[in-house]
């Protein structure tokens, strides 16, 4: 089964590093196929900035995300720009701290979305003190809520990914993210 | 040990150069292929190797043609704008026989135009970019893995035949992430250095069309030259018969040998009425456009070209001289379109499905095109 996954904000919020982390975990420890792309503009931060990530049981061919299954927007331009992608019966995540889920109401209605709210910006403030491990515990939610890849390729793909000597917080803002949905 | 990563195509690359005994980098920071240059600053001074950021890529080209001289085995990495101001060393390269490996993460084009996005645009500049006659080999990956393959390959095929070897990839390939396995015993041609005897020539042809160099310093007495040069290197630029004997031997030595440095694959065409014909990323969605379209009990097939430069005939006539219709898809207006049509001939009807903007054509947009082929 090919399972395609858009995530989009800002550039500097690290959607590039989280979808990193799904490909890794997929393809080093699931044992799957997956294969990471990446768009964005000429600028450094503040940009458009948009991570797909394809995942298969089989060789990925096309690397590229034509209809998401899975959309996870983190800032309210790349929702609305992004939602009439998603497929019909898709799974979307939004951040509610940075973006307004009523603006796009009518399109969720229409697509039967399953919609799930993960405020990632809050929790990696308010839990971990760190407003910029946002994107992992956006990780951790998008790992509860769609298992496309298990708890434990996560942590090992989080531990290779992020910088030395801050494992433990990420960790930490990846189970604070895994918590957040029921 | 075998090695699994997850990494960009760019750093697979560097990472490949470095497997191949790549001890030297020079050049200057482009879209999309910088990471390339990042990955190499930061390892290859842990391999006893140098990595200088030049002023540009002229400068660039001319430090590892430098550095190949000087007996390591060098590379740069740029995209279109930079290839284009490479050019006349790139023929100085050729002229003097020296291995040296480039890399073009190739970009929308021409000019500046579009840094981030992908394109297929400088293949005939790799084959015609410098003035003159010489005669290029190009690789282009499909993929990550392949990325880090064919720059092993390029060193190799740039020790055997003395000369610059071209990696054409493109943004999608050099930007995206994909597993690769490095093996522990990969194919190494290390740099042959010739016996110091009495009756060495540096430009003659012993194996392969030319010669083992030596390297500045060894203490040999040679001239290394751009003019036209007799086997000594000594300029004879006025004798019609050396000009002819030199620029022969430099064409020949990779034309004589195209049966060992060409490389396509195929799949599904022996009964195919379209082939798709394409190289680097779209042959991605043109395997896909395949699969899609045999299930749909449409006889497709395709075929992917490694080696662009020199160019494939005989093995594409081979696969496709059945097919009635040949489909070439690329991310530029027409390139590699007249070679594939210049091969087959007259066997089959060769179209071209060239992209540009930026975007991968998708595995539909292939099929929508077979589907008016097949209309016609």
């Amino acid at each position: 089964m090919r399972t395609e996954i858009r995530i989009c904000g800002f550039g500097g919020q690290g959607i590039i590093l989280a979808g990193i982390i799904l490909g890794k975990s997929a393809c080093l420890f699931d044992g799957k196929e997956a294969v990471q792309t990446q768009s964005y503009g000429p600028e450094a931060r503040g940009g458009a900035s948009k991570c797909e990530v394809v995942i298969s049981d089989t060789a990925v061919d096309y690397p590229k995300v034509q209809s998401p299954d899975i959309l996870i927007a983190m800032s309210n331009e790349a929702l609305i720009k992004y939602i009439v992608d998603l497929k019909d019966d898709g799974t979307l995540i939004v951040d509610p701290g940075t973006t307004d889920v009523e603006d796009v109401r009518d399109y969720i209605e229409e697509h039967n979305i399953k919609v799930f709210e993960a405020p990632a910006t809050k929790t990696a403030s308010d839990e971990i003190g760190l407003k910029i491990v946002a994107n992992i515990v956006m990780v951790g939610a998008i790992t509860k809520i769609t298992k496309v890849i298990s708890k434990e390729a996560a942590i090992k793909a989080i531990e290779a990914s992020v910088p030395k000597g801050t494992e433990e917080k990420n960790i930490a803002a990846f189970e604070a993210g895994y918590a957040l949905i029921e | 040990m075998v090695e699994e990563l997850f990494i960009q195509g760019n750093e697979a690359c560097a990472k490949g150069a470095i497997a191949a005994g790549c001890r030297f980098f020079a050049g200057y920071p482009i879209t999309p292929s910088t990471e390339v240059a990042e990955t190499l600053a930061r390892e290859l001074p842990k391999v006893g190797g140098s990595f200088v950021q030049m002023e540009d890529e002229i400068a660039s080209a001319g430090a590892i043609i430098g550095g190949s001289w000087g007996g390591t085995k060098s590379m740069t990495a740029t995209s279109g704008p930079g290839i284009s101001l490479m050019q006349e060393n790139i023929g100085y390269a050729f002229m003097s026989e020296t291995p040296i490996v480039i890399v073009d993460v190739q970009r929308g084009s021409p000019s500046t135009a579009q840094p981030t996005m992908a394109a297929q645009g400088d293949m005939m500049q790799a084959r015609w970019g410098s003035h003159g006659d010489y005669e290029p080999i190009a690789l282009s990956p499909s993929s990550v893995q392949e990325f880090f393959d064919f720059t092993v390959k390029a060193f190799n095929l740039a020790e055997q035949y003395r000369c610059p070897v071209f990696v054409m990839a493109d943004e999608v390939i050099g930007h995206m992430r994909e597993k690769i396995v490095i093996e522990d015993d990969i194919e190494i041609v290390p740099r042959k250095r010739p016996e110091k005897t009495d009756d060495y020539l540096p430009f003659e042809n012993i194996e392969n069309g030319t010669t083992p160099m030596p390297a500045f310093g060894d203490g040999f007495n040679i001239h290394v030259t751009g003019l036209t040069h007799d086997e000594r290197g000594y300029p004879d630029t006025n004798d019609p018969e050396t000009h002819d004997k030199l620029i022969q031997r430099i064409c020949d030595k990779v034309l004589n040998n195209k049966d060992k440095i060409c490389s396509v694959r195929s799949e599904n065409c022996e009964d195919a009425d379209i082939i798709i014909v394409s190289y680097g990323a779209p042959v991605r969605s043109a395997i896909e456009a395949v699969n899609k379209a045999r299930a749909n009990n449409q006889k497709v097939g395709y075929v992917k070209i490694d080696t662009p430069w020199p160019f494939p005939d005989e093995q594409l006539r081979e696969i496709a001289g059945n097919a009635s219709d040949v489909l070439v898809v690329e991310m530029n207006l027409g390139q590699m379109y007249y070679e594939v049509d210049r091969a087959l001939k007259k066997d089959a009807n060769v179209h071209l499905m060239g992209v540009i903007g930026g975007l991968l054509p998708t595995p539909d947009e292939i099929l929508e095109k077979i589907e008016k082929i097949g209309g016609n």
